[in-house]
């Protein structure tokens, strides 16, 4: 396989228009324009390509769901990634910025839309600097503005820093924040596609999905969806954190074994060291063991083991870690993020850190991990978004998958806090029974 | 049995327990004529109201801005975005609170996030932030927080020093970053994102697996 969206990423000076012009760059663009926007919805549903921001949700099917018409539409680049062990889009728009600008003024012309926007988190400051300037460069060269390249299609970009809010990389919490507003996710019907940005329809993709679009121009769908297996067509750019030997982002393509993602690629953990458990798809993705690490890396295989490919983060924790230390730090990241809207979430992931960190101190007992299985329960799906879900289903994984090291834990917690193994029952004191 | 207090330690819902003063009618939209905005602050955020196709989605960049200008979100701050903009200082401190990145209290000038999410911490982020701390000591003009994932995985454990990208880290390198920061050097030029490759190829040479 070559690589497609990190064909040599390192080369001197590819964030400059004229180095990816020499290598082909804006190619695609022209040949697009060329053609009928439906023929090109096609090639995008040929291609089979899945949404690279977390859902996976097809990219020719969405564009298909944007309503023809004379309204004002919108293209929406999710840049937002905050999902902890992610930062592919982050190499993408720091190396590579015109491919995704070149991305997104085809997705736009295929919509329809004339007005543009990337939202990156404000804390990507080189990344939104290399943009600003990759922007300024493409404007000039006449890829944006009034009738590009002498055609008919008017676009415009324009470059929007957030300012730290992980719920914002939620779709419908970053249209509220991209028109100035807390980043509080909307009741979805209506989806973005009909009612999206300032009410209009709005098409919203993630930078690593709009970056393929030229590629697959080129190419042509059919041929990209020979890259993978069936169900996840194309390559995907992995980021492998935690305990491993040679932490980043690596492309690979759909299917590749997890094994040889976590040891080939990224080197493994520490020699000496075992994989204990590992999120494949960022820290909202349930927890995997050891044992699945044959799994191959694609949607559905991930789907079948009860846990998602998510972003493509894998982050790897190895054997020399606690998982109730892992388990308080990632709840304890959803309780910061919650936006508060809904109370299964803001109310839930509060209770689970406190139930944790009881666990930690000693204080708790084998039936709080009973008590925090079913506040998971209770969050997933009863939400607006699936922040809640995205703490509630890993720490549900981490409570079944590790729960004879909770309970180890608990007791000897107990002993080292004072507590008796037994907690005392006193009449004043009524045990919490669950139904 | 202890009262439990909700939605303090880091909850996105500040002043819920402070009572509101009901004696002081809500602030309506600033008088352009009795609030002075400097000029480049009132230039820049009409420029950002500009390149939106409705003004009210300038305001997080036009706090950015003020912020820039005042080093925290102080009323004044709040106040002169909300008579640019034209809307009530309510609106504009709505979302100032918010966001992360907003500060609602005043801070020092240096800003450090040391991130302490997942990735950061199985390699040692929490160590670092106390080291950074530490390095720091009580200079006012440092404002050093532990962060969420700041998208640097790569690099961790790892820190945003003034936005800089800078890791991965040890706990000696703290006090460099601070030492270069007083002297108005760049953070740790040699460990900066900056200059720091793509994992892919080396990647694929050393574990051949494709």
């Amino acid at each position: 396989m070559s690589a497609i969206l990190f064909d040599r990423i390192d080369e001197p000076g590819l964030a400059d228009i004229s180095v990816y012009e020499k290598r082909g760059g804006y190619e695609a663009l022209r040949n697009a324009l060329k053609q009928p926007r439906e023929g090109l919805v096609e090639e995008l549903k040929s291609s089979g390509l899945r949404g690279r921001g977390g859902a996976g949700f097809p990219l020719g099917m969405k564009a298909s769901f944007i309503p023809g018409g004379d309204m004002d539409k919108y293209l929406v680049c999710n840049a937002d990634e905050s999902e902890p062990g992610t930062f592919k889009d982050r190499e993408l728009m720091q190396k590579n910025p015109h491919q995704l600008i070149e991305g997104m003024i085809i997705a736009a012309y295929i919509v329809g839309a004339n007005r543009s926007f990337i939202y990156i988190r404000g804390e990507y400051e080189l990344p939104a600097d290399v943009l600003d300037e990759a922007i300024a460069q493409a404007k000039a060269a006449g890829f944006l503005g009034e009738n590009i390249l002498g055609s008919d299609f008017s676009i415009d970009l324009v470059l929007h820093r957030g300012a730290g809010a992980y719920i914002c990389g939620e779709e419908t919490g970053l249209l509220d924040s991209l028109e100035g507003k807390r980043g509080n996710p909307r009741l979805k019907p209506p989806f973005p596609a009909n009612q999206g940005l300032f009410q209009g329809p709005t098409l919203i993709n993630n930078v690593e999905t709009l970056s393929t679009i030229p590629a697959i121009i080129k190419m042509g769908g059919a041929e990209y969806a020979k890259l993978g297996v069936e169900n996840s067509a194309g390559t995907k750019l992995v980021s492998v954190s935690g305990n491993v030997q040679r932490p980043g982002n690596y492309e690979i393509e759909l299917g590749m074994k997890s094994r040889d993602i976590i040891y080939g690629l990224a080197g493994g953990p520490e020699p000496g060291r075992e994989v204990k458990f590992w999120f494949p798809g960022g820290s909202s993705s349930p927890v995997l063991t050891a044992a699945d690490l044959d799994l191959p890396y694609d949607f559905d295989s991930l789907a079948k083991a009860q846990s998602m490919l998510g972003s493509g983060a894998i982050i790897v924790v190895d054997d020399s870690n606690s998982v109730v230390d892992v388990a308080v730090k990632l709840a304890s990241f959803y309780k910061h993020e919650s936006c508060g809207k809904c109370t299964p979430c803001r109310e839930g992931t509060s209770w689970t850190v406190k139930m944790l960190q009881r666990i930690q101190a000693g204080e708790a007992t084998p039936m709080d991990l009973d008590i925090i299985a079913s506040v998971q329960e209770q969050i997933i799906g009863n939400c607006l978004c699936v922040l809640g879900d995205a703490m509630a289903m890993p720490v549900s994984s981490m409570v079944n998958k590790f729960r004879g090291e909770f309970e180890e834990h608990i007791e000897k917690a107990r002993e080292a806090a004072g507590l008796g193994l037994t907690p005392p029952v006193t009449p004043d004191e009524p045990v919490l029974t669950l139904n | 049995m202890t009262e439990v207090t909700r939605f303090t330690h880091g909850s996105r819902i500040p002043g819920w327990d402070d009572a509101a003063d009901l004696r002081k009618a809500p602030a309506g939209v600033p008088d352009p004529a009795q609030v002075h905005v400097p000029e480049e602050l009132r230039a820049e955020i009409e420029a950002k109201m500009a390149a939106y196709p409705e003004e009210q989605s300038a305001l997080i960049p036009a706090l950015h801005a003020a912020q820039k200008v005042h080093g925290w979100c102080s009323p004044e701050a709040i106040e002169q975005v909300a008579c640019v903009m034209r809307i009530t200082p309510g609106q504009a401190a709505a979302v100032a609170t918010f966001y992360d990145m907003f500060e609602t209290k005043p801070v020092g000038r240096q800003t450090i996030y040391v991130c302490t999410n997942i990735s950061c911490s199985l390699r040692g982020g929490d160590q670092i932030l106390t080291a950074m701390k530490e390095a720091a000591g009580d200079d006012p003009d440092f404002n050093i927080r532990g962060f969420e994932c700041l998208g640097a995985c790569d690099m961790a454990p790892m820190a945003s020093v003034n936005g800089d990208f800078v890791g991965p880290l040890e706990d000696s390198d703290c006090r460099t970053i601070v030492d270069n920061i007083k002297a108005g050097n760049e953070a740790l030029a040699a460990k900066s994102l900056k200059v720091r490759p793509c994992a892919d190829e080396a990647g694929k040479a050393a574990g051949g697996s494709e």
